[in-house]
């Protein structure tokens, strides 16, 4: 079965053109079509200069998120027959500067990943001897709901904080360090205090819950953080009960 | 190296998604939580004088005095509403290997909610 659509694709090409601008494409689509596969269609036969990102095309790899009328989604899992408008619109996700077409520069997010410590700080180092850091399967579940992010940002891009402070260190970072807390293994939810509390930190969530909305793994961001704010207020109220401090 | 668009946030960038529009109205009902504090300051402090609390007494019964507490019992109803549903998302719960079912701790806030509620018109109305 196939059917026709209008892709509307945002293009921005800054070398040739000043402005930002729509570009119709109009395609013959089969049933089981993503909108990823009608971009590469695009790209193969109609306008080879269209730029944009994707590579797993199974929602593993977190490329190839773009707004997808409006919504920020994984194009290799969004597929076009669920639209019923004709004209599919496809732009770059919002809130991060757009490098050309349907690309954007996602230096920003790069840095904040790493600035929680989304690595295991345990109490103390073992030697390699006394073999693996052993977990049950219940210690697992504790967790391995904030382990499932693919870092596709989605969740920036559906996050109006973000939108409007770039500062803001954002919902899959957050919920990567709650993803460690979490983790039985892990002692290093003291190391990570300065940059999970700080101004630009969980603090700046207002808790508008869009990004576990979009999120394609059901992560939960927002209740990572608001976890996160639980967690580390007790900290705060202990240190104020107990000076010389009272935490494990 | 090339010029990188930047899309800056529209003021009305809450008005072009319900949830997002949900959020500022949750927001907002915390002016009126805030508001009602305030009402009930007041009450408290012309309390001490009689002619004073005569007078407040009156507004409190005036229609446009009730028809603003059924506004600001809507509204603080609705910002309840969301402290319930937010409660299971930071209190995971686990009971030996399983985790606690969200809805059973947002209806046990629910109804911790309800009996403080009752226990409080019980010994004001009282």
């Amino acid at each position: 079965m196939s059917d026709h659509a209008i892709l509307e694709v945002h293009r921005y090409l800054p070398d040739e053109e000043a402005e930002p601008r729509f570009q119709s494409y109009e395609i013959t689509y089969k049933d089981q079509w993503v909108v990823l596969d009608a971009l590469n269609h695009i790209k193969a036969e109609i306008d080879p200069t269209l730029s944009f990102r994707w590579s797993c095309r199974m929602g593993i790899c977190g490329s190839c998120g773009m707004m997808v009328n409006g919504e920020p989604k994984l194009t290799c899992e969004t597929f076009i027959r669920d639209y019923d408008t004709d004209t599919i619109k496809v732009e770059p996700l919002t809130h991060f500067p757009v490098v050309r077409d349907l690309v954007i520069n996602m230096e920003d997010f790069m840095e904040k990943l790493p600035s929680v410590s989304p690595w295991l700080i345990p109490a103390e180092d073992k030697p390699l001897e006394d073999g693996e850091y052993r977990q049950t399967p219940a210690q697992v579940a504790h967790y391995q709901r904030f382990s499932m992010c693919i870092n596709c940002m989605l969740c920036y891009s559906a996050c109006p904080v973000y939108g409007l402070d770039s500062t803001f260190t954002g919902p899959a970072a957050l919920a990567l360090a709650q993803r460690y807390n979490l983790d039985s293994r892990d002692d290093g939810h003291g190391d990570r205090a300065d940059v999970v509390t700080a101004h630009e930190g969980i603090w700046e969530c207002t808790y508008v819950g869009e990004c576990t909305e979009v999120c394609p793994k059901g992560v939960d961001p927002a209740g990572a953080i608001q976890m996160l704010k639980l967690s580390y207020a007790l900290d705060w109220a202990k240190s104020l009960v107990m000076p010389r401090g009272g935490r494990k | 190296m090339s010029r990188e668009l930047t899309r800056p946030l529209p003021r009305t960038w809450w008005l072009k998604k319900t949830s997002y529009l949900r959020f500022m109205i949750r927001e907002l009902t915390s002016l009126a939580v805030f508001a009602y504090a305030l009402l009930l300051i007041v009450a408290l402090w012309s309390a001490g004088g009689d002619p004073s609390f005569s007078t407040f007494y009156d507004f409190l019964n005036s229609p446009v005095s009730v028809s603003l507490h059924v506004v600001v019992l809507g509204l603080a109803l609705y910002h309840t509403g969301t402290w319930i549903a937010l409660t299971p998302k930071v209190m995971v719960l686990w009971r030996d290997d399983e985790q606690v079912d969200p809805d059973v701790i947002a209806g046990v806030t629910a109804i911790l909610f309800l009996l403080v509620t009752g226990g409080v018109l019980w010994l004001t109305l009282a």
